[in-house]
């Protein structure tokens, strides 16, 4: 019996340490923020989906088409698309499509990037229902306007100019060549030794 | 065991504990066989989640596996990521710059009060308490927005690196780190006092689930399972890693085996982790976060690697076969949930099924590290 007392009162006496915390909190600020209307702070370092960095002095992004991070991509969500263009040097990035779908969030791509052309951005409001929303093209969110197009050196695109038709003149005189080869056995018997005199001059 | 468990004729049915059910912390099922209210036989179903981690690890380059240790037990990511550090360190031989070991412990052992916190938090909501959850979650918010500053995510993290950090601690962490040690030790005692001196937790928790030493032994029980069974044994101590040997701390150890010794180890580790905290700030050394000598392309030399370290669960250890590639040939992780809850089929037999789940939850279990 006196057992069945001594629970009542020691029950009662840690209801009471208990409440008086509770009813602490009746007196504290509250640290709920209310979120569509309050954010929290985000933190330069938040590693949101990888975003292309715009060079401030060209406007454009510092990507070189290595592929590294494409190389190094735990869950192949990259995929870097480049061409050769007229007049630049390197080769162009065309598209730089992001699957954010499969994307860990590792770092490995931005630590690979040697122009560090890539970054974190701190996006994170990114609710969606389709599955294609999470398909970046991350040069176009650089661009949204519109991809500017590319530089070009005009000394660079005159030495190309050049070296095209140097190659195209040399590819003419091959076949020319060549199809004056395949017309040689066709020939008279007779002419046959005239014309290998040409060929050896 | 009830007088119908040992007559002739009891009559036995099926229950199922989970997979989906709010107590079981995740995907977990237990197929229990009861006898009334007893428990005859108790049946932990695994694999619900199951990844395939290992074998990711032989597909991945070393590099590109980084990101599966944050995702093995969540909670304590930080110490996951220690260990595959340590591991690929000691198979290449990089030496690591004294002041990223001092970030990787005080990161580690913040990562540890957060699982701590959740874990009390979560186990107190078990038994039916839900106010205790909310304080935790305030504390453990402060620690996460930390973590955040430092590794720019807030649960799977991915923040160390073959030979260092990812990148180096600033002011406003250390000051917040302060700060926070200085907020968070009261209130460790408000949990005292609001839960740990409740009857109705007392009650619940005192000579439940008693583990003794041999069934944790035989098992392969650690962490906080083992040293509330009286066995002295963590990692940080037994096997020194990192610069633990240069801290001051103790590891709490109980002897009374039952469900409140293990709840106790818990929350006196989470005042001790303050005390690493605090004298691995006073004791952080200017210099590089990251090795001078990293190779870009990593080749383990052949052989046979091994590192553990102590997670908040216990000790997590990696073993690698290296055949001189740029992938490992076989990858093996040894997670501590999956012994801990091993031990549960033969411990909780005879159990009342209220202390079955009050017992289960002493044990922490978090199911993606089991299942890996």
């Amino acid at each position: 019996m006196s057992g069945y007392f001594k629970d009542i009162v020691t029950g009662l006496k840690s209801l009471v340490v208990g409440m008086q915390i509770t009813n602490k909190e009746f007196f504290t600020k509250p640290i709920t923020l209310q979120y569509p209307h309050q954010s929290v702070k985000m933190y330069p370092r938040y590693r949101g989906h990888i975003e292309l960095v715009k060079d401030p002095e060209t406007g454009r992004n510092r990507c070189i088409c290595c592929g590294m991070c494409e190389k190094g991509c735990p869950s192949g969500c990259i995929t870097v698309k480049s061409e050769k263009k007229p007049g630049v040097k390197g080769k162009v990035l065309t598209a730089y499509i992001l699957n954010f779908t499969t994307c860990s969030l590792c770092g490995q791509c931005v630590e690979n990037c040697k122009p560090e052309a890539i970054n974190f951005s701190n996006e994170y409001n990114l609710a969606s229902t389709r599955r294609e929303d999470y398909i970046f093209d991350l040069l176009q969110k650089l661009h949204p306007e519109g991809v500017p197009e590319p530089e070009v050196d005009p000394e660079l695109l005159k030495k190309e100019q050049e070296k095209e038709e140097a190659a195209k003149k040399a590819a003419a005189e091959k076949k020319a060549a060549a199809a004056k080869k395949e017309a040689a056995p066709k020939a008279p018997a007779k002419e046959g030794g005239e014309s290998k005199a040409e060929e050896k001059s | 065991m009830s007088s119908l468990a040992q007559s002739q004729l009891r009559e036995t049915f099926e229950l199922n504990i989970g997979p989906q059910h709010p107590a079981t912390h995740g995907v977990l099922r237990i197929k229990v066989v009861m006898d009334g209210e007893y428990i005859d036989r108790a049946e932990p179903i695994l694999g619900y989640i199951h990844r395939m981690h290992e074998k990711m690890g032989e597909n991945r380059t070393w590099n590109q596996f980084w990101p599966n240790m944050g995702r093995l037990d969540y909670l304590s990511a930080i110490a996951y990521n220690h260990c595959y550090a340590g591991l690929m360190e000691r198979a290449l031989g990089i030496v690591v710059p004294e002041r990223a070991e001092y970030i990787r412990v005080i990161t580690a052992e913040l990562n540890r009060i957060q699982s701590h916190l959740l874990g009390f938090g979560a186990y107190i909501m078990d038994l039916g308490g839900f106010t205790p959850l909310m304080y935790a979650m305030d504390e453990r918010e402060q620690i996460l927005d930390l973590l955040e500053s430092v590794t720019g995510s807030r649960l799977t993290y991915c923040y160390f690196r073959f030979g260092g950090v990812y990148n180096d601690i600033d002011d406003d962490f250390i000051t917040g780190t302060r700060a926070f040690l200085k907020r968070f030790r009261p209130q460790i005692d408000l949990y005292h006092k609001l839960v740990t001196g409740n009857v109705i937790l007392m009650d619940r928790l005192i000579g439940i689930g008693p583990l003794s030493p041999e069934i944790c032994r035989k098992y392969g029980a650690t962490g906080p399972v083992l040293r509330g069974s009286g066995i002295n044994f963590d990692i940080r101590k037994n096997e020194p890693y990192s610069v633990y040997p240069e801290l001051d701390f103790d590891i709490p150890v109980y002897h009374e085996c039952d469900s409140m010794a293990r709840y106790m180890v818990r929350m006196d580790e989470m005042g001790q982790s303050c005390r690493i905290i605090e004298q691995a700030l006073n004791k952080l050394p200017e210099g590089p976060v990251m090795a001078e000598k990293v190779p870009k392309a990593l080749k383990p030399p052949k052989g046979d690697y091994y590192y553990a370290v102590e997670a908040a669960r216990g000790m997590f250890s990696m073993r690698t076969v290296s055949d001189g590639t740029n992938n490992s040939y076989r990858m093996r992780l040894r997670s501590p949930t999956y012994s801990n809850v091993s031990l549960f089929e033969e411990a909780s037999r005879g159990m009342l099924l209220s202390d079955a789940l009050a017992f289960l939850g002493s044990l922490d279990p978090v199911i993606p590290e089991m299942d890996r």
